[in-house]
């Protein structure tokens, strides 16, 4: 095919997907390599791509030590409730004692975070978040980006990692397409930091027709962190913790401001709380250590969102649906009503769209919550993501091999929701996560560890066939048939989508099937994924629009697979409200009190698993 | 069907194409003006509405879910900082207008260029801490976190 090849040389630091922790990666990579080649390639514009194109209404992670409000270790500790334990924490303390810099910096650019008006300190939201005017907070921190790198390549979908070929096991830059021109990209750099997007989309949505495009994650998050880091056979860790969310129904508008700020509650449909008559049960599958509620009562410590969400899903198994947020009382304060909308506007505009058209007026009615369908991703309330060296200063042996948030291969690092193990960084952890990258990918670089790397013509070439073998495979069997897309010889992305959505929601727990799976139900389901991998192979592309839609495709069916064995993995129920493991109902700390971490031959394709060690925070003196 | 483009507003420049993240916003071949050519992969993210300079583009809420007859329009001024939004009912009881600001600093004016500051020191590069850091951590005198600094340890097991 007539693209042209083009390359890309001597680059220090590649920065793979721009979002909120791509930006930080490069913004951060001037001022500790003020002589080095900083690139980013993008899939989108950086102006409006990754998870915050839409914008925020919040900051979720911001300590306030500034104000005296929390200390790092606290965050600490908030998020290993909320996971159930299972966090890597000298990666979270790292994360929570650089974020508010980051914030500051923001406030400084010209980012508009709320103040109180009565203590001066930023208007919180809740313990952890901050209110903002955020509709333009991922142009301002692009721009920030722009100001550090040498080169912006929007528009490039990169599809693999480039490999060193005269020694194993360190990367060597990074390949793609650009999805306008369809010219082959080869970017070739002594480090690669991957900040690309978390995984919308694997397991079948809820809604059926257009309104597959309103996932609660973006829907052009399509897994390409994983994707990456998998197939370069980086380690990874903790991908069974997907998340499933408690929204709005259909339109998956944020609930946090409503519960936190605008102190609206939930009913059953006959107007009771019913979290509570759920909780002796619940206590009995987790222990007494991860749900307290009368602890919880008394000193503020949160009820895991896994655990609210299984209270929900029962109360709706149950007949008492739907679940109502009863906005009506706060929404009677024309600020508050103010703020609720704004809340959306800034940040999910399709639930206003949504409530503007089904003529739901939250001041006069109560609107529906419902779950979502599982998500993929490591900033947010759970912790998927590569197994990352922490920080000198705090690892133990087992999480430290020389820098910070460095993967298991040399030279490639993670950033966001790439990084595993890290929730509740949201937008500031994630882009505190690439600052942290940067500053190391530079430290490797000039430690001497990027020396005499080997990149070979033929790899070069072998990658491109790789990349346009679904046009290839359009272009030969597309006149076998009249017209239409029913093909014997091929499946184009949607089609295949479509499949890997099927069988991730019927064998791994999906929504449709109340998140229940079992080791039978993942062993066939792992067969399935198997085949599928062959038909990828046979994956059709009519134009380099579809191409797109192929990469992120294999990116997301490679997230599967791993969510798929890591869950086979873990025999326990360790997030109900999450996932359900029907043949282990109860959480095991016992056996599991471990983070799961996994790696896939690249070669063979095989998976290992193994168990890693959980460490927590304790007080020095507490022996 | 989520977005869409009014052919006579459209004049095909492709600010829509250049900012869609999901590369859903392509020009007609034909007609030589935008259309959203994969609408199932709309998040209603607005960012094309926002771009458009002839504000050809509008949104109609997810046909699975989104009964016809609302609207929810936007302006966003860079220059003057700010956004405005009009949400319509479909049942025509309710308008709201509602306004908020997108930057508190001219443009693009208050991000240092990181290349001309003093470079870092051995010890800052040898050192835990971020550009600006620690000064930007408190805003204070106060000194980076740390294990020690907060009486902490990290040990392995069921320890919390």
């Amino acid at each position: 095919m007539a693209y042209e090849t083009i390359v890309e040389d001597n680059i220090d630091i590649l920065v793979c997907g721009a979002g909120l922790g791509g930006t930080g990666a490069a913004w951060e990579a001037r001022y500790w390599g003020q002589d080095k080649k900083i690139v980013i390639a993008e899939k989108a514009n950086i102006d409006r791509s990754g998870a915050v194109a839409q914008g925020l209404y919040a900051i979720n992670c911001y300590m306030g030590t500034r104000f005296g409000e929390n200390n790092p270790e606290d965050h600490v500790r908030y998020a290993r409730i909320d996971l159930m334990g299972m966090v890597r924490e000298d990666l979270a303390f790292d994360m929570a004692r650089h974020v508010d810099s980051a914030v500051h910096q923001f406030e400084e650019w010209g980012l508009p975070l709320m103040r109180d008006p009565n203590t001066g300190a930023y208007q919180r939201e809740g313990r952890w978040q901050i209110m903002i005017h955020g509709e333009s907070y991922k142009p301002i921190v692009a721009e920030a980006a722009k100001k550090s790198a040498d080169k912006v390549f929007n528009r490039i979908c990169v599809t693999h990692l480039l490999m060193d070929e005269s020694k194993e096991n360190r990367v060597a830059g990074a390949v793609g397409f650009n999805v306008r021109t369809g010219n082959y990209h080869v970017f070739k750099s002594k480090t690669v930091v991957v900040a690309a997007g978390g995984a919308s989309n694997i397991f079948k949505p809820r809604s059926v027709g257009e309104g597959a495009g309103r996932v609660w994650y973006a829907p052009w998050s399509s897994g390409s962190a994983y994707g990456l880091l998998i197939g370069a056979g980086a380690k990874m860790t903790q991908m069974e913790n997907r998340i499933v969310l408690a929204r709005f129904k259909d339109g998956y508008g944020p609930v946090g401001a409503y519960f936190l700020h605008l102190k609206t509650y939930t009913q059953n449909c006959l107007g009771e709380e019913y979290e509570s008559k759920w909780w002796p049960q619940l206590q009995e599958m987790v222990g007494k250590e991860y749900l307290d509620p009368e602890v919880s009562h008394a000193t503020h410590r949160p009820i895991p969102t896994c655990l609210r969400n299984h209270a929900l899903i029962s109360e709706v198994n149950a007949g008492r649906g739907p679940i109502h947020m009863v906005t009506m009382e706060a929404f009677q304060d024309p600020h508050l009503e103010e703020i609720g909308w704004h809340n959306f506007l800034g940040m999910t505009v399709g639930q206003a769209v949504l409530w503007a058209a089904t003529d739901v007026d939250p001041k006069n009615e109560n609107p529906e919550l419902t779950t979502s369908e599982p998500y993929v991703m490591g900033s947010h309330a759970t912790g998927c993501g590569a197994w990352c060296s922490g920080p000198e200063d705090v690892s133990p042996d087992e999480y430290f091999w020389g820098y910070n948030r460095m993967t298991t291969v040399e030279g490639l690092f993670g950033a966001g929701d790439a990084v595993g193990g890290t929730p509740h960084a949201f937008s500031s952890g994630s882009f505190t996560e690439g600052r942290l990258a940067a500053k190391a990918a530079c430290k490797y670089i000039d430690d001497g560890k990027a020396e005499g790397i080997v990149v070979s013509q033929k790899q070069i070439e072998d990658r491109g066939t790789d990349i346009y073998k679904p046009m290839e495979h359009y272009r030969v069997y597309r006149n076998e048939i009249t017209a239409g897309s029913v093909n014997p010889n091929y499946i184009n992305p949607r089609q295949g989508l479509d499949r890997l959505q099927k069988l991730m929601d019927e064998y791994a727990g999906g929504a449709s099937v109340n998140y229940m799976t079992n080791d039978k139900l993942l062993h066939i389901g792992l067969k399935k994924l198997k085949i599928m991998e062959e038909d990828l192979e046979k994956l059709a592309a009519e134009d380099i629009h579809e191409l797109l839609r192929a990469w992120e495709l294999k990116h997301r069916h490679l997230t599967s697979e791993a969510v798929m064995h890591h869950t086979l993995f873990r025999k326990e129920t360790r997030w109900p409200g999450y996932y359900y493991r029907g043949d282990a109902m109860k959480l095991d700390d016992e056996n599991w009190h471990v983070l799961t971490v996994s790696r896939r031959d690249p070669k063979t394709g095989e998976y290992t698993m193994e168990k890693a060690p959980c460490y927590h925070l304790v007080d020095d003196e507490s022996e | 069907m989520p977005t869409f483009v009014y052919m006579t507003r459209c004049d095909g420049c492709g600010h829509c194409v250049d900012i869609c993240p999901s590369d859903i916003m392509h020009i007609d071949k034909v007609t030589r003006r935008a259309y959203n050519i994969e609408p199932n992969m709309c998040w209603e993210c607005y960012s094309c509405v926002k771009a458009c300079p002839h504000q050809a583009i509008d949104v109609r809420g997810y046909a699975d879910f989104a009964p016809l007859g609302h609207s929810v329009r936007v302006k966003r001024d860079e220059e003057k900082g700010v956004i405005a939004w009009r949400i319509k009912f479909r049942n025509g009881q309710k308008e709201m207008e509602l306004l908020a600001p997108i930057t508190t600093k001219p443009w693009g004016t208050c991000i240092p260029q990181l290349r001309d500051v003093s470079a870092p020191t051995k010890e800052q590069r040898d050192s835990e801490l971020l550009f600006n850091e620690p000064k930007y951590l408190r805003l204070d005198d106060g000194d980076i976190h740390t294990l020690k600094s907060n009486g902490l340890k990290l040990k392995a097991g069921v320890y919390y």
